[in-house]
């Protein structure tokens, strides 16, 4: 058996049972977090939503958050117990021992006040940071070079609304930096940035932990860039830790059954393989089971699970590699977690034609000559990052925007930009689903009530029985039982709600449907379950989608036409395989090269 | 009661951001606020047509004589035709002649001038008083939040927002006025020509009453949007640099809770320039209020005609200068990105 | 900058905060779990007990002399003693509060129909009219509501019709302003967009839609308006407009009697202690609902802040 991760290190980081409850009623919300991470190396937290990976990461700060306290553990640096402090020594360890990188860079950046004068203050609270003969602008100026950003005194009297998502982020990293800290923690900083960006904060990050000898835990729930930036891998389920390795061992030997789920639902932009979701939620915070709480949805559960909790045993051999499991796995690796999509026969006609197509908000041009073609019972993916026009492109064939022009034709017929011109044959045959989940459903009709809306406007001679009917099928469908009808939405969580989303678009029987971006704002296991289950709808009711997106690795779980679009313009295009595996226009393979990968840099065993 | 609901300007105009904000805001306003007291002076000068019968009968009742009548209809330009009636109206007010009251055999303007002066110092008494209480009484509650100070103040905010001005008007007399401590004059008249600051005493209670208006809301927004800036990711960042509980009030919190704050001083400023009437009645305090209530009760039309559109012009420029005042403190809104 | 609006954490797997919350039922129900909101309607059912039953109480004469004015109470002058005109003061309070109830329910009924039809429409319809409604309503927030009060009621008379009028007319701008916003909000919403995509009519979009996710805001509107209402009414009666001597009214009350403050002063302070229970009790129950509808359980004072936020737009 090998060592086990104690506090015999003086430096690096070491969590012992950390545990918050919340403040009324002592509920735990996270519970018995315990993990080392020797100095300079990076630890990736992974979790999807409600796992508490956001909890943990302030609570090794020694904050929490409204509603929570810190009931018990230990977060030793450099041989202090950071839980231990409290007032003015918290304060100090705060920024100096440990520091903080937050999610979202925008609203983690004062509005009112200047950047300079932000990180100024990040370095003035630590004053005796400054070395004799240096000064604290000295000290902003080399952080902004640092991190790769002007050191004028021009962009540092600006404000946080004047800049880029990344450059904000950057601004954060500084911020961290400043006083170099011996620990960092990065709550998921790259959400919402675009991928090339994404790569160069990921970048950056790595430069100045390495240079300073920082070690950090980095929290996401974006497994690739865990695979690419981490040296070790916990993985956190309702609040605990359900698996723990190097990173390599998790990535092509995952044990947890939990674990395994992940990789099988992680798409890869290198191969074309069938996502497998995770059905059903994770138990929220006082509803946690007496076991195990990944047993409701676990393919491999006994009666023991139901019973006892699991404790974190060492699976491994050479190295530590914790699970908390009665029945684990045997080693799955990410590349050969999933089967590979069938192709399909034929060579169908284009049911929507794109010719010549430019739309523009206002004065400016955001399309330019986009041609392309859906064909009849295929999917066409349109790839591109913001900005690049990939919405208005959806927006615009749907009829939500209507500034533009072109020779668009659908099932043969001419489509015009106003939607209150088309036929109400077109209207019902071209359906939207938005992208987010919690706008697109009446809050106030229950979900029968919100399903049958399309039925009742299209379709209103249907008796109420036949109208029960088809959303009792649309229902089924979707993969949602009928205790669903007669729930509101705020009932379902976002993964259910484009469930149902997805099934008005589908009640009319449409021959087209655009799905805009309609999984990012899901977790990667209720992707995998929306996308397989379209790609099944798809097969089998040769369903013809046009489907948008920013995730090039999706592209090649549902689609087999992509469309690659930069700033306005269609870059390339063709079959998913060709393209992604053989990319011909630079900014292609900027964009593939950039991407992170599961199999990515730390996997290699 | 104050409308805190009611920001008679703020941005139904204001989406997006233009290339120079302050340009285009004051372009925008003045232009507004233009056609509104347009429109108001007509408004004002169709009342005066809509009198039943003829106006100049109405007010001069019994003692209409035909040489009156007729004066008064010339005065009032009710002897011409409604649109060159307006017209002439506003073009000796832009000359600065306001006409001659009806009831008093002054110049509207020196009659109307002290008044305006004694309420403007009441006004300004309040609006720093109340401003500056408000300010940090609300700082004190949001730093000890939940706390038995925090709640005690902000239940008395409450209930003193909720009081009608005239009501708490008439408890302050009767309290430091009256009965209990009969410290202070109850009503604040004035001899003719006197101005306030000759008798300063007889402002302590109408500012005092004004205050315990006013001060409610603003200790109210300062408090709530003092607690949505400590509740804000940005505060959590600070917190998590080692900031200290200070440093995240004064330096983090304050400078995103002035906006709001400016526009409920703004408001505030904004009712008070109408319901002054209340307090001042209640006072008998010689200011454009009790004016404006005299001049309604007698009919003395040039005198409404002045104090209303003098009104509404104030309303126009205090919504402009508070509309100014929060761009200037957030710089979201005054630089392009 | 991001196409994402929503990160799959953003919310830990919960909807966001719904700045919104429930249906009419729900909030009232919410509103009176609370302490706030229990005060303010105990508050509120107490005075308006008073104001309508008042009147059916066996008393005195509320408009013949029955004694020397001012006198105390007690020796045969009455539970409060006399007013300015030696009429009882008891029997004037218990009768001087249905009117203003009653006008202060009408207009604030009229003024908030009114208002929402405006807002609404100008929110779906959007351009010119849009830009029409608001506008005007713009500029009828510019004229102080007392000022504008006071000079129809003066000009005109003091009808009680005209005054009901005139206080709408105040109020209507009001209420198109949030009602408006909020519309908007609702507008913007991806499902309105959706339905409206398949083509159905707008008429069909509002009245399925857009109007039953309104009810909240109109709801805390409709409240605060009826406070407002009864405020200004009260204030218009103690300026002397708005009510035919000799019947009582609270606010006249408080005028009429201010000159015997200093020998019976219940002639003053009871109607003013009437109105003041009234004010607050309203009041504060329409910040109840307002905390419940808007609140979200986080910051005690967000209805403050989202009720700013609504009025802008």
């Amino acid at each position: 058996m090998n060592s086990h991760p104690t506090s015999q290190h003086d430096s690096g980081l070491v969590v012992e049972g950390l545990t918050v409850v919340t403040d009324e009623r002592g509920t735990p919300v996270v519970e018995d977090i315990s993990f080392a991470v020797p100095a300079g190396q990076v630890m990736g937290l992974v979790g999807e939503s409600g796992s508490g990976k956001s909890t943990v990461g302030v609570a090794l700060l020694g904050l929490a958050r409204q509603g929570l306290r810190i009931a018990a553990g230990r977060v030793c640096i450099d041989g202090v117990d950071i839980l231990s402090l409290q007032g003015k020594s918290l304060q100090d360890a705060r920024g100096r021992l440990v520091a903080y990188v937050p999610q979202d860079p925008i609203s983690g950046l004062n509005p009112a006040l200047s950047v300079g004068r932000q990180l100024r203050e990040a370095i003035a609270i630590h004053r005796d940071t400054v070395r004799a003969g240096e000064t604290i602008r000295g000290r902003v100026r080399q952080l902004m070079d640092e991190v790769g950003l002007p050191s004028t005194d021009a962009f540092l009297s600006s404000y946080p609304h004047q800049m880029s998502g990344g450059q904000q982020q950057r601004v954060a990293i500084a911020m961290a930096f400043s006083c170099r800290p011996r620990v960092i923690v990065l709550d998921e900083p790259t959400t919402g940035l675009d991928v090339t960006t994404q790569r160069r904060v990921l970048n950056t990050v790595r430069e100045l932990t390495a240079e300073h000898n920082v070690t950090s835990v980095y929290v996401s729930h974006d497994l690739a860039v865990v695979a690419q930036l981490a040296d070790q891998t916990a993985v956190l389920y309702a609040g605990r830790l359900v698996e723990r390795a190097r990173t390599a061992a998790i990535f092509r030997g995952a044990r947890h059954p939990y674990t395994v789920g992940l990789l099988k639902a992680v798409p890869s932009p290198a191969r074309s393989e069938i996502l497998v979701g995770i059905e059903g939620r994770p138990p929220r915070p006082g509803r946690w089971p007496h076991g195990c709480p990944f047993a409701d949805r676990c393919a491999s559960v006994v009666e023991q699970c139901r019973e006892e909790l699991p404790v974190l045993r060492d699976l491994g051999d050479t190295e530590s590699h914790e699970v908390r499991c009665f029945r684990p796995e045997p080693p799955l690796s990410v590349a050969h977690a999933k089967e590979p999509v069938p192709i399909l026969p034929g060579h169908p006609q284009p049911i929507l034609a794109v010719r010549s197509l430019v739309a523009c908000y206002g004065p400016r041009e955001v399309l330019r000559d986009i041609t392309f073609d859906v064909e009849k019972g295929r999917c066409t993916a349109v790839v591109g990052q913001s900005g690049s026009g990939k919405t208005t492109l959806a927006r615009s064939l749907v009829g939500l925007h209507q500034a533009w022009a072109g020779d668009v034709s659908f099932a043969g017929a001419g489509l015009g930009p106003d939607p209150r011109r088309r036929t109400k044959e077109q209207r019902r045959t071209l359906q939207y689903v938005f992208q987010n989940p919690y706008s697109s459903l009446n809050p106030r009709m229950t979900v029968r009530e919100n399903l049958e809306e399309p039925l009742r406007y299209f379709y209103p001679q249907l008796s109420r029985r036949e109208r029960a009917e088809k959303v009792h099928d649309v229902l089924a469908t979707v993969a949602l039982s009928t205790a669903y009808t007669e729930r509101m939405p705020h009932q379902l969580s976002g993964g259910e709600r484009q469930r149902v989303a997805v099934g008005r678009a589908l009640i009319v029987d449409p021959e087209v449907m655009v799905c805009d971006e309609i999984t990012s704002a899901l977790d990667v296991s209720v992707q995998a379950l929306l996308v397989e289950q379209l790609r099944r709808l798809q097969v089998e009711r040769g369903l013809s989608m046009l489907f948008i997106t920013h995730n090039l690795a999706v592209v090649r779980s549902i689609a087999q036409e992509v469309v690659v679009l930069c700033d306005g313009v269609i870059v390339e295009h063709g079959p998913v395989d060709q393209v992604l595996d053989h990319p011909t226009h630079a900014y292609t393979q900027q964009l593939l090269a950039d991407l992170p990968s599961a199999e990515g840099d730390n996997t290699a065993a | 009661m104050i409308e805190t609901l009611q920001i008679a300007s703020a941005s139904t105009q204001f989406k997006g951001q233009a290339a120079h904000p302050i340009r285009s805001l004051v372009g925008s306003r003045v232009l507004a606020g233009a056609v509104s007291v347009f429109v108001i002076s007509i408004i004002v000068y169709a009342a005066t047509l809509v009198l039943p019968g003829d106006a100049a009968t109405a007010i001069l009742g019994q003692q209409a004589t035909p040489e009156r009548l007729a004066a008064l209809r010339t005065q009032l330009h009710l002897d011409q035709s409604p649109v060159t009636g307006y017209l002439s109206w506003v073009t000796s007010a832009l000359h600065g002649d306001f006409g001659t009251s009806l009831t008093q055999r002054l110049s509207v303007w020196d009659l109307a001038g002290p008044r305006l002066a004694n309420s403007m110092v009441l006004i300004a008494l309040t609006a720093i008083i109340s401003t500056i209480l408000g300010v940090v009484l609300g700082m004190w509650a949001a730093a000890r939040r939940d706390s038995w100070i925090d709640h005690s103040l902000s239940v008395t905010a409450l209930v003193a927002s909720a009081l009608p001005e005239f009501v708490i008007a008439v408890f302050v007399v009767m309290l430091f006025g009256v009965t209990v401590f009969a410290w202070f004059p109850a009503v604040s008249i004035l001899p003719q020509g006197e101005l306030i600051w000759d008798e300063p005493v007889k402002l302590v209670l109408p500012v005092l009453a004004l205050v315990i208006v006013v001060t409610p809301y603003v200790f109210r927004m300062f408090r709530a949007s003092l607690i949505e800036a400590l509740n804000s990711d940005y505060v959590e960042v600070a917190t998590l640099k080692g900031a200290s509980t200070p440093r995240l009030l004064l330096g983090h919190a304050v400078p995103n809770a002035l906006a709001t704050t400016i526009q409920v001083v703004g408001l505030n400023l904004l009712y008070l320039a109408g319901g002054i009437a209340l307090v001042e009645t209640v006072f008998q305090y010689p200011g454009i209020g009790l004016a404006l209530v005299a001049a309604i009760t007698d009919r003395d039309v040039p005198m409404i005609q002045f104090l209303v559109v003098l009104l509404s012009v104030a309303y126009v420029l205090l919504n402009i200068v508070t509309d100014l005042a929060v761009l200037l403190v957030t710089p979201r809104k005054r630089l392009p990105r | 900058m991001t196409t994402t609006t929503i990160g799959p954490n953003s919310a830990e797997g919960t909807a966001p905060p719904a700045k919104q919350r429930g249906s009419v039922r729900r909030i009232l129900q919410g509103a009176l779990a609370t302490r706030r909101g229990q005060v303010g309607l105990a508050l509120t059912v107490l005075v308006v007990g008073f104001a309508f039953i008042g009147p059916f109480v066996p008393s005195r004469s509320p408009v013949e002399f029955s004694g020397v004015p001012y006198s105390l109470p007690g020796n045969g002058a009455g539970l409060l003693g006399t007013d300015a005109l030696g009429r009882d003061v008891f029997a004037r309070l218990l009768d001087g509060g249905w009117s203003l109830l009653l006008l202060a329910t009408i207009s604030t009924v009229a003024a908030v129909l009114v208002g929402t039809v405006a807002g609404v429409v100008a929110a779906y319809r959007g351009r010119r009219t849009e830009l029409f409604i608001m506008r005007s309503v713009d500029i009828m927030l510019a004229i102080p509501q007392l000022v504008f009060v006071l000079l129809i009621v003066s000009v005109i008379g003091a009808k009680v019709w005209l005054l009901v009028l005139a206080v709408t007319l105040c109020q209507a701008p009001q209420v198109a302003r949030v009602m408006y916003a909020a519309s908007q909000d609702i507008c913007e919403r991806d499902f309105v967009k959706a339905v409206a995509l398949w083509g159905m009519a707008p008429r069909t979009v509002i009245r399925r839609h857009v109007m039953p996710s309104l009810t909240t805001p109109l709801a805390v509107e409709t409240g605060l308006r009826l406070s407002f209402s009864i405020i200004l009414i009260s204030g218009i009666n103690f300026l002397g407009f708005g009510t035919k001597p000799p019947n009582p009214s609270w606010g006249v009350m408080v005028n009429e009697n201010r000159l015997g403050l200093a020998t019976n002063y219940w002639g003053v302070l009871a109607p003013a202690i009437m109105l003041a229970i009234l004010a607050v009790g309203t009041n504060v129950f329409a910040d109840a609902l307002a905390r419940i509808a808007f609140g979200g359980g986080e910051s005690e004072e967000t209805p403050a802040v989202a009720g700013l936020e609504l009025a802008k737009s």
